[in-house]
């Protein structure tokens, strides 16, 4: 059994805003196993991005964790200081940014941009090694070595997130997270990116934190999932299990609105509603107004909290029924 | 006489691009190259393919926001109960043209004025176009509030866009588009900015709008399974032009274009126990040949079903 590599625990977070307290993370945990693909799905808003900011500790200053661990190689990074923590990022965790593509500097060339972070990290480093592992990490993603002598805007944006993940894999981390990374790309490219992903990803052993709103793409990539609603889990458990049998109303309501080109046409189900806005304390269950299972069902007056229905497989208690 | 109510032969747009500002050698891009397709009165038409392939392109020139290169989009006109040419318009066809034609944008949230109400935003149209009395357009508001499901339409009225989310600001711009009531609208990736359990209601909303006041809709999208849902039959674009058209489910089964069936094999499937296999093509070829071959016709396979002829050659010898 691999053993964990990233485990998270109770972890809650808020932002500090002039209205109020925004709970974007509320009482998370969960573990991603050395070589793992874990997915984190939930509508915008809900926390995904928060918890991976959080995860590298890159959450903005006004963000103030109340309680909760995450440790890394059994290593607790929350406390870290910046210079322990430069060490940590990109040497051991390192992230795929939701359009990083337009994030790369347009006046320096990618490769030197690549160079920077290496330099940063290995300094003892020649140029001429630093150079021969960017072009391997290319050949990886299947990029060309010479796109490394080109600027920004002379690649297309599936290349550019291509030299995104390169970068990222610069430095050898044992996990990758992958925030969106395909949304801003159309479907042929985003394939080709999924394929590269899943290809290196296999090829170094390396973990992976899946984040996403496209339940197909997190069908494809990941081995466990984790459903997001309203800042908590509302399920989590291995992907094939969630899939055949979703038990909590949200997980289902997400299955049941995802269209798909195989199989019958079928109806899809909306869900009625808006998520609920952050800022307000939410009291019992944050799901419950658009709850479909509010009448027979729901247990809106409970406080969303997991317990295991089967091995591994996690579910908010409200799905519990009344009690 | 069939009952189309678009017919688009040969659709030409090309843009003329400078490679500097004082280069005098004009390069051509050539968008749409040569498209031809008929909607029929109440049938949602799929526009799919790549980024940078043309949709866009198509359905500006259409309602005439770009001016066509060549080629003719004939109209049917309620009024005279005709097909019309929209060249050579002249004003009060115009008129006719643009209420019965409107658009669904992809951006809710820069395609409504921020410091217009929403009741100033879909009275708009009503008063360029002068269509009733002050009390009959503010009763038309308040009715189409409540068909897009904004209800009760009193709470929506006096509120400006930021001020509602991004599901209700689609079911606004929905709103402003058929309040014309319109018998075309063109969507333009309406529901991809939305979130999954928001874009299911709109999808649904358009398509009960369709029946209930018997629109037809272009409907342009990246995503074939978006297409499924929402349309009877399917174009498939590639670089400029048309290579494949048929109704959905038949193109879906039964796919001959190469590049129909690497955009099928590219959607992921909503089943972890599904393996998906890619269907690899090499588009530099593709290109080549799409461009190698100006003059091509779609070939009908049966079915309804047509394939641009560079892809259907073989096949036509085997059958």
């Amino acid at each position: 059994m691999p053993d964990l590599l990233l485990e998270v625990k109770n972890l809650s977070m808020h932002y500090d805003t002039l209205d109020g307290n925004v709970d974007a993370v509320k009482d998370i945990s969960f573990s991603v196993k050395s070589g793992e693909s874990f997915g984190l799905v939930g509508e915008s808003g809900c926390g995904k991005t928060s918890v991976a900011m959080t995860l590298l500790q890159l959450q903005p200053d006004n963000s103030v964790i109340t309680e909760g661990s995450i440790k890394l190689d059994g290593k607790e990074l929350i406390g870290l200081s910046e210079n322990d923590l430069r060490k940590v990022r990109w040497d051991s965790i390192s992230i795929v940014f939701q359009g990083a593509m337009n994030a790369w500097n347009p006046v320096i060339k990618i490769g030197e941009q690549i160079r920077e972070a290496m330099r940063e990290h290995y300094p003892e480093n020649s140029k001429q090694e630093n150079i021969e592992k960017i072009d391997e990490l290319f050949k990886m993603v299947g990029l060309d070595g010479s796109i490394s002598e080109r600027f920004p805007h002379e690649l297309s944006g599936g290349m550019k997130q291509r030299a995104v993940i390169a970068l990222a894999l610069s430095c050898d981390p044992k996990i990758i997270i992958a925030d969106e990374p395909t949304t801003a790309l159309d479907v042929v490219i985003q394939d080709q990116i999924l394929n590269e992903i899943k290809k290196v990803q296999d090829l170094l052993g390396l973990s992976l934190i899946y984040i996403s709103h496209d339940i197909a793409v997190i069908a494809e990539m990941t081995d466990k999932i984790a459903v997001m609603y309203a800042g908590s889990i509302v399920e989590m458990g291995p992907t094939k299990d969630i899939f055949e049998n979703p038990v909590h109303s949200y997980t289902r309501a997400l299955l049941d609105s995802t269209p798909s080109i195989r199989g019958e046409k079928r109806k899809l189900k909306s869900l009625d509603g808006e998520p609920p806005s952050l800022i307000n304390k939410i009291d019992g269950c944050s799901f419950a107004p658009r709850c479909p299972d509010r009448e027979t069902k729901c247990n809106p007056t409970e406080h969303m909290r997991l317990v295991e229905i089967a091995p591994d497989h996690f579910v908010d208690i409200c799905s519990q029924g009344k009690q | 006489m069939s009952n189309n109510l678009i017919e688009v032969r040969n659709l030409v747009k090309h843009f003329e691009v400078s490679k500097s500002v004082f280069s005098r050698n004009k390069k051509i891009v050539k968008a749409v190259d040569g498209i031809s397709f008929d909607i029929k009165a109440g049938e949602t038409l799929g526009l799919v393919g790549q980024s940078g392939c043309g949709k866009t392109t198509t359905a500006r020139s259409l309602c005439l926001l770009d001016p066509k290169t060549s080629g003719s989009v004939n109209f049917y006109n309620p009024d005279t109960q005709n097909m019309e040419s929209i060249d050579n318009i002249d004003e009060d066809g115009m008129r006719i043209f643009r209420r019965n034609m409107q658009m669904i944008f992809q951006d809710p949230y820069e395609s409504l004025n921020p410091r217009w109400t929403i009741k100033d935003i879909i009275k708009e149209p009503l008063d360029i176009h002068n269509i009733g009395s002050f009390n009959e357009r503010e009763e038309a508001v308040m009715e189409i509030l409540r068909t897009v499901g904004l209800t009760p339409p009193e709470n929506y009225l006096n509120r400006y866009p930021h001020e509602i989310s991004g599901g209700q600001r689609q079911r606004v711009s929905i709103a402003r588009t058929l309040v014309m009531k319109p018998k075309f609208v063109i969507c333009d990736e309406p529901t991809s900015m939305l979130d999954v359990s928001i874009r299911i209601s709109i999808m649904d909303l358009m398509l009960n709008l369709a029946k209930e006041l018997d629109v037809s809709y272009l409907y342009i999208t990246h995503d074939l399974a978006v297409a499924r849902y929402m349309c009877n039959r399917i174009a498939v674009m590639f670089n400029g032009k048309i290579v494949e058209i048929a109704e959905t489910e038949e193109l879906l089964q039964n796919p001959i274009h190469p590049y129909t069936k690497r955009l099928i094999s590219s959607i992921p499937i909503p089943d972890p126990k599904y393996v998906r296999e890619r269907y690899e093509i090499n588009f530099d070829e593709l290109d080549k040949i799409v461009k190698d071959n100006p003059n091509e016709q779609m070939v009908d396979v049966g079915n309804n079903h047509f394939v641009a002829t560079h892809e259907t050659k073989e096949y036509l010898i085997e059958s």
